[in-house]
């Protein structure tokens, strides 16, 4: 008789899904299936809509990444109206892109993957949390995280015109620019970031990476893959976030292609189940052949350690220091062990700090020349970034008005769908085998499979069952302290 | 679809303005002349008084169509209120279609006091092109679960 | 003592909400003074089931955010309404649909279809999710979409309303400020079905921008001119659904340079946002012509889109008639 375990909802990540786990007669992983519940209908509710609307309607399809949204829209509506916008326009637009960036990384590893690493992938529920981690290595770091969002949003507010769903994108550019006093604390708060970045770098190495049994689970084989790898690049090759072509490589690193926006349709399609609502993507030149590894599978991820193993490089030096740490301790290019993400994950982190600061500090940046009125007829764009969970893909049809009559959106995490799946399945067929004890923390190792990919929740720090001793020390970019917040202490 | 027994008759709620368009049916009640009686009247003092809200309100609340009458252009008892209404009208419309309401569904009629024939006559119009497209039923079949359909099947 | 239960769960929802209670930064310290936090997926780990052991109103508030977009939303919205106390309606979704109620443009089929045959999508088989399916090993399930997105007071009955797109932060903080001195005795909760966390008045209220009479011979569009930083939008065509829309966001979106889309939900009084819409800019029409008022008309592309942007789910209507099951 088939046993059924169902994971209903899977936690600590943006979004619904549910997860099946079927054992046969000897208590081992029969099948797995990993769906996804939901479907709002973008496609087909932003047909009618204005153009200029759609950096604005699309930032609704992810409230934790909707810059990344905004982003890909404005470039899409660029791309539709055939303008070439200012180039003080592209640089406001990357640097609220960074720290987003350092907002969104930095809330992902602390609040919602951080947790299985630092307290343990079995911990007790209660434990398992930003409260569990902050007990652990200190109450400073609550005060840093709740910083770094704070900045991060700050700079999103102060070119994006809110914190969340920014609204300053439309064709042509921008509808406003920054004054040089918002230039300032924009770089003081980069430069903060920076070292913020490196302080969690050191801290991944001195809690995982000091701890053999982490390394182990890192390296090994049940939450390893093989698959083309995804990122968009510069003229370089470098990671970069806001704008370059489409690199993938392949399971031994080669590059298969790299594309512009408006060639995705030539390189990218979405395999159809009829389990779930959500989509397939696979290199198109290489065929759907199933959810299997190889060089022979269509199946590719997008996420920080696809751009990572994509690029040859980053564009920034500290961070590139840091790459090339990463790919010595992990025996080379590319990596194909999913955890080895979470690294990945902050050494972005770092690039998006320094990257900050670098255009904070372009003499452009605070120029008034941020909008250029389109001349040309709108048509139909294509605009790319990489979404912090992977490669995002907007493209719009209009009609001689500029009112939408087709659009296809290549989402972030649907780019990952294929190998979660994959790596859902590994992870459960590596842990309960016969005779196997399921118990909540062996569930979560499976869930941990998951959250490697999908980092998209901001959590600064959040509050669980118990009552926690916690004293926070809130200081300026200064260093002096503005605040001291304490409960249960004395 | 099942089949109607008698012919359908529409619900018509009619707007009008108490100085010209009500006093126009007014008129053609007292002289006896015999109009259809699907229009529900409601007088306002002035057709500039029409908050989009009524109409929405009617079609949601089962109408099946909505007449707007008021004085002619130039003629309000308040000098200009009825350009107002005019100007919402055309937007009304608009809107109502991308809705799915049929712009027969809703007629705009100029009618001053003494108008009291045309304003029969128009609404015996009007009544006959509702009736052509049909009723309304805007609130029925809301909030049902619907399957999902079954599609061909997926090849092994 | 134990601390008061609270839960945040979103249905069909963005994440926005979620993050814009994370906003309120030192301040959710106070919440973790002040509550246990029993379920909230996002960040913690409880599950349906654990909700589902819960005694019945043993939650004292839960945020609700998110529309009612299939069977699996309503059923979570009856069950956290069964076991809280107080259930808000938190955000644009719950309140009113906000942004995938346009999806009551369509009927339901056609947008499954369209995102089952986009351009990009490979299904030579046209196959389109099926709520059970057969797998060797046993059936598997997905909620059955329904025809039109209902907001959460459609589907249950709801003590609070919390507009925005999503709530800004401040007065999220200020709401949880109010929460926790009535937990203290020093203050009353508003009457039920109040809206909280927002203002009285409207947008145009907190929008520091020069208003004169408005006389509009041309609607424009926002990226073909260089507005005036310093006069109202509307006035220069742009079409700014400030008028209609509740005051509390402090107008940060005409302050940015953009025109206000709605996102805070109908001002007090306003019983259909859209119509309200409609007479604001009939009104601004400078014209008596029917032709005239047709061709400075036809400078709204998308009337309906955008007067019912984020309320078409809660405005008088709900739906446009290709939406509903019997529409024949």
């Amino acid at each position: 008789m088939t046993q059924r375990i169902t994971i209903d909802p899977i936690t600590r990540l943006e979004g619904h899904g549910k997860i099946e786990i079927f054992l046969n007669d000897e208590g081992e992983v029969a099948n797995t299936y990993f769906q996804i519940p939901e479907l709002r209908g973008f496609e087909r509710f932003v047909v009618g809509r204005p153009v200029e609307e759609m950096p604005l309607l699309t930032n609704r399809i992810c409230g934790v990444c909707p810059e990344a949204h905004h982003m890909a829209a404005a470039k899409a509506v660029d791309a539709v109206y055939h303008v070439d916008i200012p180039s003080t326009a592209k640089k406001l637009r990357e640097l609220l892109y960074s720290a987003f960036y350092c907002t969104d990384h930095t809330t992902h590893f602390y609040a919602l993957a951080g947790p299985d690493f630092v307290m343990g992938p079995d911990a007790p529920v209660a434990e398992r949390n930003i409260l569990g981690v902050i007990h652990k290595v200190g109450l400073e770091i609550g005060g840093k995280v709740i910083q770094m969002r704070k900045y991060g949003h700050t700079v999103v507010e102060m070119i994006g015109g809110r914190k969340v769903h920014p609204c300053t994108s439309i064709p042509g550019g921008l509808t406003k620019g920054i004054t040089e006093e918002q230039r300032k604390e924009i770089e003081e708060m980069g430069r903060w970031a920076i070292e913020f970045a490196q302080f969690s770098l050191k801290l991944f190495n001195d809690i995982v990476l000091s701890n053999k049994a982490y390394v182990d689970l890192i390296l090994g084989d049940i939450y390893t893959h093989q698959t083309y790898y995804m990122g968009t690049v510069d003229e370089n090759n470098h990671v970069n976030f806001y704008d370059g072509k489409v690199r993938v490589v392949g399971p031994d690193g080669k590059e298969l292609v790299k594309y512009a926006p408006h060639e995705y349709m030539d390189n990218v399609a979405e395999h159809v189940e009829p389990w779930t609502y959500l989509k397939f993507p696979y290199m198109k030149k290489v065929g759907w052949k199933g959810f299997v590894d190889g060089p022979d599978s269509g199946v590719y991820c997008a996420t920080p350690l696809s751009r990572l193993n994509a690029a040859d490089g980053m564009a920034t030096p500290r961070a590139q220091e840091e790459y090339e740490k990463f790919y010595k301790t992990l025996g080379g290019k590319p990596v194909h062990q999913r955890l080895a993400t979470h690294w990945a994950r902050l050494i972005e982190l770092l690039y998006a700090a320094e990257r900050w600061v670098e255009l904070a500090t372009d003499p452009e940046i605070t120029s008034p020349n941020y909008h250029t009125i389109p001349t040309e007829k709108p048509t139909e764009g294509v605009g790319i970034v990489e979404a912090p969970r992977g490669t995002l893909t907007h493209h719009y049809w209009t009609d001689e008005r500029g009112v939408v009559t087709k659009a296809n959106l290549i989402v972030g995490t649907t780019n990952n769908y294929a190998p979660i799946t994959m790596s859902i399945q590994k992870a459960a067929r590596s842990l309960i085998k016969k005779g196997t004890v399921v118990t909540e923390g062996l569930l979560n190792m499976v869930e941990m499979a998951f959250r490697a990919y999908d980092p998209c929740f901001g959590c600064a720090t959040h509050s669980l069952p118990g009552q926690m001793p916690l004293e926070i020390t809130i200081r300026n970019a200064d260093g002096e302290i503005v605040d001291v917040l304490k409960q249960f202490v004395d | 679809m099942s089949e109607e027994t008698k012919p359908f008759e529409p619900t018509i709620i009619g707007f009008t303005c108490n100085w010209c368009s009500y006093r126009a049916a007014d008129m053609a009640g007292t002289a006896r002349m015999k109009y259809a009686p699907n229009v529900r009247l409601i007088r306002l003092m002035c057709s500039g008084r029409l908050d989009p809200t009524f109409v929405f309100k009617a079609f949601a609340n089962g109408a099946d169509a909505v007449l707007v009458s008021g004085c002619h252009p130039g003629d309000c008892h308040y000098i200009n209120q009825n350009y107002k209404m005019l100007r919402r009208f055309h937007l009304m419309k608009r809107v109502l279609a991308q809705m799915g309401i049929e712009p027969e569904r809703i007629k705009l009629l100029w009618a001053s006091a003494a108008e009291g024939a045309i304003f029969a006559d128009e609404v015996n119009k009007f009544v006959e092109q509702v009736r052509a497209l049909g009723p309304l039923n805007w609130n029925k079949g809301n909030g049902v679960a619907l399957e999902t359909p079954v599609h061909e099947e997926v090849p092994a | 003592m134990s601390k008061p239960k609270f839960a945040m769960y979103w249905a069909a929802s963005c994440g926005g909400c979620e993050i814009a209670v994370l906003n309120i930064h030192e301040k959710i310290l106070d919440v973790d003074a002040n509550f246990d936090v029993v379920f909230w997926p996002v960040a913690m780990d409880a599950k349906y089931k654990d909700v589902e052991a819960m005694e019945d109103g043993s939650i004292l508030l839960t945020l609700f955010n998110g529309g009612i977009r299939n069977d699996e939303n309503e059923h979570i919205a009856h069950l956290l309404r069964k076991k809280s106390k107080i259930l808000v309606a938190f955000g644009s979704c719950a309140c009113e649909g906000c942004i995938p109620g346009l999806a009551n443009f369509s009927p339901i089929q056609q947008v499954v279809d369209t995102a089952f045959s986009t351009i990009s999508t490979d299904n030579p088989n046209n196959i389109r999710p099926q709520t059970a399916y057969e797998m060797p090993e046993g059936t598997i399930h997905i909620p059955t979409l329904y025809p039109v997105l209902k907001t959460l007071d459609q589907v249950v009955d709801v003590d609070y309303y919390m507009p925005g797109c999503p709530p800004e932060s401040h007065q999220i903080a200020a709401v949880i400020d109010l929460v926790i001195q009535v937990l203290q005795g020093k203050a009353q909760l508003p009457p039920k079905g109040s809206v909280i966390g927002a203002g009285n008045s409207t947008v145009c209220d907190e929008c520091k921008r020069k208003r004169n009479e408005k006389t509009i011979k041309e609607f424009g569009r926002i990226q073909l001119t260089h507005a005036d930083p310093e006069l109202c939008l509307l006035e220069q065509g742009i079409p700014c659904n400030g008028p209609a829309t509740r005051s509390g966001c402090n107008a940060r979106c005409p302050s940015a340079g953009a025109q206000c889309i709605g996102c805070y939900g109908p001002a007090e009084g306003v019983v259909d946002y859209g119509a309200r819409l409609v007479a604001a800019f009939g009104s601004v029409i400078d014209s008596n012509d029917p032709a005239e008022i047709d061709r400075i008309l036809d400078g709204l592309v998308d009337p309906a889109g955008q007067f019912y942007r984020f309320n078409l789910a809660g405005s008088l209507l709900r739906a446009a008639k290709p939406a509903w099951k019997s529409g024949d």
